[in-house]
């Protein structure tokens, strides 16, 4: 089974769509940098969709405006059909850092992000909400522990948590496990497509690593450099509930094979 | 099996444990109290060899002895007891001006980008002054009374504070901006929520420096501008020779330093309580 090649704009109607990039672009004028070049993504309901490529790529660049933190030099942003202009609850984050704040429990850090926007008072309201979470991804009885007693791994569930207590409409992973060693990985991996699923959750992957764009996505974006800008969107035909033994299925190494061939190899030196 | 095992150590005899030092096998307080008998030791046996003139060098028992009597002369409340409480008065006050001032000021060099870049390399230059140089300076503005002692002290204690609160402002980690950022918080939520807990490390390492500080700055302020304090006390006993008074005052002075430096310290258990830091960090590496 060979993947088909499908036009780079358009991949994966699952559902309504949620997210919508037209024609974004991005330039640091003081830099002299095009960063990003005209891009267009659409990301559906309840889809999974991963952007990999090397560093510098633009794919941080990419998140950023996203994720509302830097304006595109062009094109438009649109989530839930309102413009994104900033920040906005409704986009969840999630980083390579767990960056939980050690003086707050567990409980205490997931909602945090209530905090912020409504007050101490409506973070105590979500309390039970958060407790939910946490039991979700496995955390049920740390909800009063202090990130210095939590693992890295959960850490990072903790933080999947502070991620989703707002309810957002589009989750914005960036490189979320790879300060975990590789089992961890692999295991969180499986649990994120898991909350995924329950959730029914939009998200949005960058990573630098090939499988596990395969195993999560419904459709991985490969991106080359300079200025950074999709080169082709693979879908990726693995039944769901993907599991860590498709990983070594011969048509899951076409995908990984075809998308490291697609890779610009020059930007690895 | 058994004949090949046979005639090779057993497994008892194989264990393999870890030297361990002699300093490390004897409980801290131990070793602080052997350091302490040699000292004394030491000290006696240079006075009693008669290297020393005793006026230079009282013997460690007439020292000892004159530590009770001014313990006895501070518990029943004799002319000493005032003295001591001046210079309490002088030192809680100067570290109160100190850590209001210095920490209004700390935020505002540490949140603003004219604060960190020009304001900033000058607060360094000052504390690395000797600023008991501006004694005589206060003396003139504010005269023999306490409130020069006070203002010295301050003044002394200040910059440290100033200099922590700052540079832990800036310490704040770029992912945990990032986030707050994500999260649509105001700068006073960011401030408040996330830059100063982070700084609170740096911040007690500012206030202990101060602790430091305001002692130093309440005595100079009596040794050079007179006054009712302890250090007057000191200046009078040295000056009539009476080295055994000098040493004991000095040792009650020291107490009143520990324990600023204790309260500074304990407070930080308390509010950094997920950090556990050594007593010493942040003197150390100043």
């Amino acid at each position: 089974m060979t993947a088909a090649a499908t036009k780079i704009e358009q991949v994966g109607h699952l559902g309504r769509p949620v997210y919508q990039l037209r024609n974004v672009a991005k330039s640091y004028v003081r830099r002299k940098l095009h960063a990003l070049d005209a891009v267009d993504l659409t990301l559906t309901e309840g889809s999974f969709s991963s952007v990999i490529g090397p560093s510098g790529c633009g794919k941080s660049t990419l998140l950023k405006i996203m994720s509302g933190l830097v304006p595109p030099s062009q094109g438009s942003v649109v989530l839930e059909g309102r413009p994104v202009t900033g920040p906005r609850s409704d986009i969840g984050m999630m980083f390579q850092q767990a960056t939980l704040f050690p003086w707050r429990t567990t409980l205490q850090n997931v909602v945090l992000p209530i905090e912020i926007r409504d007050g101490k008072a409506a973070a105590a309201r979500k309390h039970d909400a958060a407790r939910d979470l946490l039991e979700l991804v496995g955390l049920k009885g740390f909800e009063n522990a202090y990130p210095n007693e939590l693992s890295g791994g959960m850490a990072q569930r903790a933080a999947i948590c502070r991620m989703l207590v707002t309810e957002p409409a589009v989750l914005l992973l960036d490189e979320p496990f790879s300060a975990l060693d590789e089992l961890a990985r692999d295991f969180m991996n499986m649990e994120l497509q898991r909350i995924c699923t329950a959730r029914n959750a939009t998200a949005f992957l960058v990573t630098h690593s090939i499988p596990e764009a395969v195993i999560l996505s419904n459709v991985v974006y490969v991106m080359s450099p300079r200025p950074g800008r999709f080169v082709e969107a693979v879908t990726i035909d693995l039944p769901r509930p993907r599991t860590l033994d498709m990983m070594t299925e011969p048509r899951f190494g076409a995908y990984v094979q075809r998308i490291r061939a697609r890779l610009d190899q020059g930007a690895f030196i | 099996m058994t004949e090949v095992l046979e005639g090779r150590p057993s497994v008892a005899d194989t264990v393999w444990t870890e030297p361990v030092s002699l300093i490390d096998s004897v409980p801290r307080s131990v070793a602080m109290l052997a350091l302490f008998v040699v000292f004394i030791a030491l000290w006696q046996a240079v006075h009693g060899f008669g290297i020393v003139s005793p006026i230079i060098l009282p013997s460690p028992w007439a020292t000892f002895m004159d530590i009770l009597f001014v313990g006895q002369n501070l518990i029943s409340g004799g002319y000493m007891l005032p003295a001591l409480g001046v210079t309490i008065a002088e030192v809680i006050l100067g570290f109160a001006i100190a850590l209001a001032i210095g920490f209004s000021l700390g935020v505002l060099v540490g949140e603003t980008k004219f604060g960190e870049r020009a304001v900033m390399p000058y607060l360094v230059a000052i504390d690395t002054m000797p600023k008991v140089a501006f004694a005589p300076l206060f003396l003139g503005w504010l005269g023999f009374g306490i409130s020069s002692k006070v203002a010295l002290a301050a003044f002394i204690a200040t910059f440290s504070i100033v200099v922590g609160t700052a540079a832990g402002l800036h310490a704040a980690e770029e992912n945990a901006r990032m986030l707050f950022k994500t999260m649509g918080a105001t700068r006073l939520q960011t401030l408040v929520k996330m830059k100063l807990p982070m700084a609170l490390p740096q911040i007690f390492t500012g206030l202990k420096l101060a602790a430091v500080g305001v002692m130093a700055g309440a005595i100079t302020g009596e040794f050079i501008g007179g006054g009712k304090g302890f250090g007057e006390l000191i200046r009078v006993a040295a000056a009539q020779l009476n080295t055994p008074r000098v040493f004991s005052l000095i040792t009650y002075l020291s107490l009143l330093g520990l324990s600023l430096f204790w309260t500074v310290v304990w407070l930080e258990r308390k509010l950094v309580f997920w950090r556990r830091s050594s007593i010493g960090e942040g003197i150390a590496g100043q």
